[in-house]
């Protein structure tokens, strides 16, 4: 029994942390409409960030700046935004693929420079020498993972009520209208440039949260930690929860890692010894197809994102839903 | 650096291949197909199968080509590949691009060409293995064209150079004397009027997949060739492709000869001054130059 409920922890606290970058990924595609293919990237330097900040001194690379833990954590998603702010600076101006084409290509520079710069980040040993938060206080064991549980879940629960504030405030109203116009937005005099910039650098800080959090569990980072793969996990969940709804985010967040770890389990339990070797490539066809089925099935996801009419000009019929613009 | 220059020259032959047909379909299709690269995947494999088929059918076909590690059964297998792959392009734009394209955004298309990779990667990987297979495990010997300073050129490199020199020429006299050739720059420059003229815009979307499956099938024949066979081919390939279709600029098909062509001398001559890990960085590097220095590419006009 304890060992189901350390185990049921365990699993909530990563799908949590996941949940929260599906969430910053959700501002981005699901209220803006930016496509961001390089999520990794800003995962990644949100943990390396955490880490390398928090961490205690090492020889062999970059770190120990021993930097009290919120702070650490704050540094990290500080780290993403940054990256977010230099590729939206140069990219969201232009046609919209080139932002899919630059950040899916930010993330496979980002792990090539992780893997090589030893100096930097360990390379592909990973980066050692973090110590988690507290845990003096509340040991190795399982009051430690239920601890950090519930501090991931505190930070998901904060996320989750920041950005619906966000995008029911009449700055998630403007993000809805540049996503579905443009050039209706700028003729009232708004700059989707700027709207654009400062939606993608926010969602790419709360994706590096999550990246800071993921490193802190596991307290160790490494390029294996940032493959491509990362990302079309975290895609999938947002498209089967429902784009342009949190709460879609959230269970689609759950749904596909209970649904990932449960198929690897699966398969390690139950596949011939000579097919092991391919459960990872079973896996990641699982992945492709259920985004393929998805956006062909019911591309509004399981829970669809629900039209808001902020202030209705004119009394309408009761319990409609309007269009958007 | 002269024999990073020849060797950039020869992988931005293969690169150039793959970009014409990419930059075809962005420009028609107006998505980014980050499964385009699969398709040069699909065409080593399926050389790589017919070439076995063939040799085992007629057992004269297995002798080589004059010094080429090429042999006869695997010329006529690149034929079948062009086949097959152009094939798969279609079948691959029926089965998703044109339902999600009928339904969704030009964004959807984007996210369904991230899983028909993942897919394509993944099945060729269930049915050929994950590890690195030959057309020819023979070893062919560079011919040394100059000691000082070292240059080595197989063989094989002259060829794939020159087939591919072919090939594009062969593309610009269908693009600009065939009727064919001009309802398709119609239909990239402006479908709707195209389409006014009596232009079939359904058929011109399946002419550009298979033209764009064909012309990377032999673009994944001579990587193959001069390189290995691995189901992560397209994982390698995609940025480096897309890299040149930027730089020629999205819908010119000379830019994207050209921009093959730099983005290859470029990768192998960053070569001379980075450490070799970091080659997988320089086709991103490229890409931010370009964005920095004309958005557009250099040939591209400017679109929103």
């Amino acid at each position: 029994m304890i060992g189901f409920i350390s185990y049921a922890v365990f699993f909530s606290t990563v799908a949590s942390i996941l949940a929260i970058a599906v969430l910053g990924l959700n501002l981005q595609w699901g209220f803006t409409g930016l496509f961001n293919g390089g999520v990794v990237a800003f995962f990644g330097a949100g943990a390396y960030g955490t880490l390398i900040l928090g961490g205690t001194p090492q020889a062999d690379h970059l770190g120990g700046f021993g930097l009290i833990y919120p702070l650490a954590l704050a540094g990290g998603a500080a780290v993403a935004g940054l990256l977010a702010w230099v590729v939206g600076i140069l990219t969201l101006r232009l046609r919209q693929d080139y932002l899919a084409i630059a950040t899916f290509g930010i993330a496979v520079t980002f792990e090539n420079v992780m893997r090589n710069a030893e100096a930097l980040s360990g390379g592909a040993k990973g980066f050692r020498g973090f110590e988690r938060p507290l845990r003096d206080l509340f040991g190795d064991g399982f009051g430690y993972n239920l601890a950090f549980f519930c501090f991931v879940l505190a930070l998901l629960v904060g996320v989750f009520l920041f950005l619906e504030r966000l995008v029911r405030s009449p700055f998630g109203r403007l993000l809805r209208a540049i996503r579905e116009d443009e050039d209706a937005a700028r003729s009232l005099g708004k700059s989707p440039a700027r709207v654009r910039l400062v939606s993608f650098v926010t969602g790419s800080v709360i994706i590096g949260l999550a990246g800071g959090l993921y490193a802190t569990f596991y307290a160790f980072i490494s390029p294996q930690d940032v493959l491509p793969t990362l990302t079309f996990q975290i895609w999938a969940m947002l498209i089967v929860g429902g784009a342009g709804n949190n709460r879609g985010a959230v269970f689609g967040a759950f749904l596909i890692w209970g649904g990932w770890t449960s198929s690897g389990w699966a398969l390690s339990r139950f596949a011939p010894v000579e097919a092991q070797l391919y459960t990872g490539s079973i896996q990641y066809i699982l992945i492709g197809s259920i985004i393929v089925t998805m956006l062909l099935w019911r591309p509004q996801g399981l829970l669809p994102e629900r039209l808001v009419i902020s202030q209705a000009g004119q009394p309408r019929k009761p319990r409609t839903t309007g269009s958007m613009t | 650096m002269i024999q990073n220059l020849a060797d950039g020259i020869l992988v931005g032959s293969v690169l150039s291949l793959g970009a014409i047909g990419l930059t075809l379909v962005m420009h028609m299709l107006r998505f980014a197909n980050f499964s385009h690269a699969e398709l040069l995947s699909i065409g080593a494999y399926a050389a790589l199968v017919f070439d076995a088929v063939f040799a085992a059918i007629l057992p004269p076909l297995a002798a080589k080509i004059g010094p080429l590690s090429m042999t006869w059964a695997l010329a006529l297998a690149l034929l079948a590949a062009i086949a097959i792959t152009g094939a798969s392009a279609l079948l691959i734009d029926r089965l998703v691009f044109r339902r999600v394209r009928s339904k969704g955004s030009e964004l959807s298309m984007v996210f369904a060409s991230f899983g028909v990779a993942m897919i394509v990667r993944n099945v060729t990987g269930l049915l050929f293995g994950l590890g690195t297979q030959l057309y020819s495990r023979d070893i062919v010997f560079a011919v040394v064209v100059s000691r000082d300073p070292l240059l080595l050129i197989k063989p094989d490199q002259v060829f794939v150079l020159a087939a591919a020199l072919l090939v594009m020429v062969a593309l610009h006299l269908v693009l600009t004397r065939t009727t064919l050739g001009f309802a398709l720059r119609a239909v990239a420059e402006n479908p709707t009027l195209a389409q006014v003229n009596g232009v079939n815009l359904g058929r011109m979307i399946a002419l550009v997949w298979v033209l764009g499956g064909g012309l990377a099938a032999i673009a994944g024949v001579f990587y193959g060739l001069t390189n290995q066979i691995s189901p992560m081919i397209g994982r390698d390939l995609v940025l480096p492709v897309f890299a040149a279709t930027i730089v020629g600029g999205i819908g010119s098909v000379y830019g994207a000869v050209l921009g093959g062509f730099i983005v290859g001398v470029a990768a192998n001559v960053a070569l001379a001054v980075l450490p070799s890990g970091y080659s997988p960085s320089v086709p991103f590097l490229i890409i931010l130059a370009v964005l920095l220095v004309r958005p557009n590419g250099l040939f591209g006009e400017a679109r929103a």
